[in-house]
């Protein structure tokens, strides 16, 4: 039988997934196994979060036809537009998603990790709007380079925990989320910003994220021929490409940032660089010692720092379904740039990276390309000019 | 050794843990003559990993300082060859560093060096028992599961028929070293007396004096000390002796 690319009913995909969580966590991650289909397949709940999607979010975004982008490489380019979502990235599809299943199972308190802030923003957000306690868990080091977030948290009523530990940026702050759900393990939910962790979450947050190849399909009236999406964690991109893995007509690019360079030791190309290892309670591909040690990534964009990926991910690549490449922090630098001169739209430093992948690519005057612009870079402001001197 | 101790039915047993490595990267042979010299029942040897989950910041510091100190699974081993103590060696890892290093190999290297069991407290029973039974079982080692407050009653008997050295409790729902007080756990350690459980069950978490000790043995075993010893050795310049005078005030209360 052919692989349909998901999850199975294990909690694996291939080699990769699973739950490697301590016995604390058992009970927290089984409840969520047991419900979260039902939960989210329920029509009261699928009506509520299309509502929300529409009337709150601003879905469906625009697939916007970016005519000088297109003129200078030649071919067609089409930019989905997650950065016109309500809070500035697709991460608000999944806060929403999560926070509406959080209220079905009876939890009161939120508590999330975040490394750009645009996950803090939309779980902040979210919790706000619910009237939920919210709890965001961000690095020290995140906390200085992207702090229009760090204020919005906490105008939207979050407390917001600086995490000193280890990298200081997004493995710690999720270490440290982890943590706090072991200790409190009755009323809170973790909102999972990415496609990582322990199953369900993977599955969960692509089913959040799918909307945006749901709606990709429907833009368009016949399908691309290449979509784009940066990878961190990799919500962003399973989310553009859910609906079209099983058309192996779309070619489907995932583009990991390389930091200094994808030979250098300041980098967080983990596809590119890591080996099979356990992170986060989750079996994927890890930048790591030969000791099993978690290496310190490096991006210039907060929320591509992370030495892990989506066990997806890890298994898309093995089966070579989707191409990964990798992006500099330079080559994500100039192509935000050029993105906010030639199209007028300031995009994250996350999104550059899919951007910037437009120069690698041999394109045909008849391709259809979609990029998948997941964030706007207001937050990156303070980078985008700093670097620009 | 491990084995015989449970068999024995000795009680109560008193387990200490400690971050290989930590506080330099020579003190395992130190610690382990110290516990030795202290009649400690058995010892879990940690392997410092730079994502400790389940611990909170008095191991998690333990951890990173030992890396900092050059301590790799191969050095682990090559003090533990070197240790004469006959004290059962029980190792704590997170999954990660085994499956990386490779498990049979880590499976040889346990069983030469006289380690009766491992607790991997992030490798849910499950997995264990569909993947990586097998390769313990012929090397003769004994995997340790953890229970906690949330476990339900089936749970907890299926986890004690596939266990064969004894249980690990987790006092309350909390990370190591948090502080929470073990003394208010009757109910659950009462539970789990009452069930009548064919392995003996040890408690850990939290579990910081001579009275803690007391409380919790009241129920079970056993009782396991890991961040209050670590906090102990920290700024230790004589590990031996200091390893010594904590495991006296932990059996007499005083310090």
């Amino acid at each position: 039988m052919r692989d349909n690319y998901q999850v199975n009913d294990s909690g694996f995909y291939g080699d990769f997934g699973g739950a490697f969580v301590p016995e604390m966590l058992y009970h927290n991650i089984q409840e969520l196994k047991d419900n979260y289909s039902r939960i989210i397949c329920d029509a009261t709940f699928q009506r509520e979060l299309s509502n929300l999607l529409q009337q709150y979010v601003g879905r469906p975004t625009p697939l916007y036809f970016a005519g000088r982008l297109s003129h200078y490489y030649k071919t067609n380019i089409y930019l989905k537009r997650e950065d016109l979502c309500h809070t500035g990235a697709h991460k608000i599809n999944n806060a929403l998603g999560q926070i509406l299943l959080a209220k079905r199972l009876n939890k009161s308190r939120i508590i999330a990790e975040t490394g750009a802030g645009q996950h803090g923003v939309a779980t902040a957000t979210a919790c706000a709007l619910m009237n939920m306690t919210c709890c965001i868990y961000m690095g020290e080091k995140d906390i200085q380079r992207q702090a229009p977030n760090v204020a919005r948290m906490k105008l939207l009523g979050a407390h917001i925990v600086s995490v000193s530990s280890g990298s200081k940026t997004l493995k710690d702050a999720t270490n440290e989320a982890i943590r706090d759900w072991i200790n409190n393990p009755t009323d809170t939910h973790y909102i999972i910003g990415s496609v990582v962790g322990p199953h369900p979450y993977p599955d969960m947050v692509a089913k959040f994220q799918s909307i945006i190849s749901l709606e990709i399909k429907k833009q368009l009236n016949r399908p691309p021929t290449h979509i784009i999406a940066c990878v961190g964690g990799g919500s962003n991109a399973i989310g553009a490409f859910y609906h079209f893995l099983q058309d192996e007509e779309v070619m489907l690019i995932g583009v990991e940032a390389s930091g200094e360079g994808v030979s250098s030791n300041k980098t967080a190309a983990t596809l590119a660089r890591g080996t099979q290892g356990v992170l986060h309670a989750c079996m994927t591909k890890v930048l790591q010692t030969a000791d099993g040690q978690v290496i310190e990534p490096h991006s210039i964009s907060a929320g591509l720092d992370y030495p892990g990926i989506g066990p997806q991910h890890a298994h898309l690549h093995q089966l070579k379904r989707v191409d990964y490449g990798h992006i500099t922090d330079k080559e994500a630098l100039e192509a935000a740039h050029f993105l906010s001169r030639k199209e007028g739209i300031i995009p994250a430093l996350e999104s550059a990276h899919a951007l910037a992948y437009l120069n690698k690519m041999k394109l045909q005057r008849t391709d259809r390309v979609v990029v998948n612009l997941s964030g706007r870079g207001d937050k990156d402001l303070d980078t985008l000019t700093k670097e620009n001197k | 050794m491990l084995d015989e101790l449970i068999e024995s039915g000795k009680s109560p047993l008193l387990n200490i843990y400690f971050t290989a490595g930590f506080p330099t990267l020579d003190s395992i042979g130190e610690i382990m003559r110290g516990l030795e010299r202290a009649n400690v029942d058995i010892v879990e040897i940690g392997i410092p990993y730079s994502d400790p989950l389940s611990d909170g910041p008095t191991i998690q510091n333990s951890h990173a300082a030992a890396i900092k100190n050059g301590i790799t699974i191969d050095l682990i081993f090559e003090h533990l060859s070197h240790c004469s103590s006959r004290i059962p060696r029980i190792i704590m890892g997170y999954f990660n560093s085994i499956f990386v290093y490779g498990i049979e190999r880590f499976c040889k290297k346990c069983h030469e060096n006289a380690i009766g069991g491992v607790i991997f407290p992030d490798l849910p029973i499950e997995i264990y028992q569909e993947k990586y039974r097998t390769l313990f079982e012929k090397y003769n080692i004994a995997p340790i599961f953890l229970i906690t407050p949330q476990t339900s009653e089936k749970r907890i008997r299926y986890i004690d028929s596939c266990s064969s050295t004894f249980i690990y409790a987790v006092s309350s729902s909390s990370t190591t070293g948090k502080g929470k007080n073990v003394q208010l756990a009757h109910d659950y350690l009462s539970r789990l007396r009452d069930m009548e459980l064919k392995n003996p069950i040890m408690v850990g978490f939290n579990i910081s004096s001579k009275s803690d000790f007391d409380f919790v043995t009241h129920y079970a075993s056993g009782g396991i000390i890991g961040s209050a010893f670590i906090r102990h050795i920290t700024d230790s310049t004589s590990i031996e002796e200091d390893t010594i005078k904590f495991i006296e005030s932990v059996k007499t209360g005083r310090l």
